[in-house]
């Protein structure tokens, strides 16, 4: 799992049915002081999560489990909204 | 997930049974703004996407979780096709409320 901040939406019409009503998001990843650390990516929302907040995020083939049974093709889920970050 | 554009097609007549019937295509990686992002790489369509479209696909284990590649060796397949993407931001990452 990693921070990301989420800079932007997808809109898909015609996906995988088991896409069907999760948010898509833009992702930048983020280290433990906040800056860019590396490549935007795309990740299904499972939390509610919303622009610009800062979020964490889990992927591989865990990524799918953020869902429970239900079989939704992720290989990256936010699986956490982030109210502080301490320790530095 | 990463985003791509349909950049070709692959035709292959001998192979896994499991992929059989499955479209193969070349996309290539893009970042949200459109540019492009890294070297092409080899998926199975899902959704019957098509020549230069912009697509959303998944990679890893988790490609396999479609109804289309249930089961199948498949390491790459495009889960859905794009219509738009939104930034709020094109570069900046820092939180815009502090």
């Amino acid at each position: 799992m990693n921070l990301a901040r989420i800079v932007g939406r997808i809109v898909s019409t015609h996906k995988d049915p088991g896409l069907t009503g999760r948010k898509l998001l833009v992702l930048i990843p983020l280290d433990h002081e906040q800056r860019e650390a590396g490549a935007p990516f795309v990740a299904v929302d499972a939390v509610g999560a919303g622009a610009a907040e800062l979020v964490i995020f889990v992927k591989g083939r865990e990524a799918a489990h953020a869902f429970g049974n239900d079989h939704v093709p992720t290989d990256a889920s936010v699986v956490g909204i982030v109210d502080q970050v301490g320790g530095r | 997930m990463f985003l791509a554009r349909i950049v070709g097609t692959v035709v292959a007549t001998r192979k896994d049974e499991r992929l059989e019937g499955c479209k193969i295509l070349i996309v290539q990686p893009l970042d949200p703004s459109g540019r492009d992002a890294g070297a092409p790489v080899v998926a199975v369509d899902t959704v019957s996407a098509g020549y230069k479209e912009t697509v959303l696909v998944v990679t890893g284990s988790s490609a396999r979780m479609t109804s289309r590649t249930k089961d199948a060796p498949v390491d790459a397949a495009i889960v859905g096709i794009v219509d738009t993407i939104s930034l709020d931001r094109t570069t900046d990452t820092k939180d815009p409320t502090r």
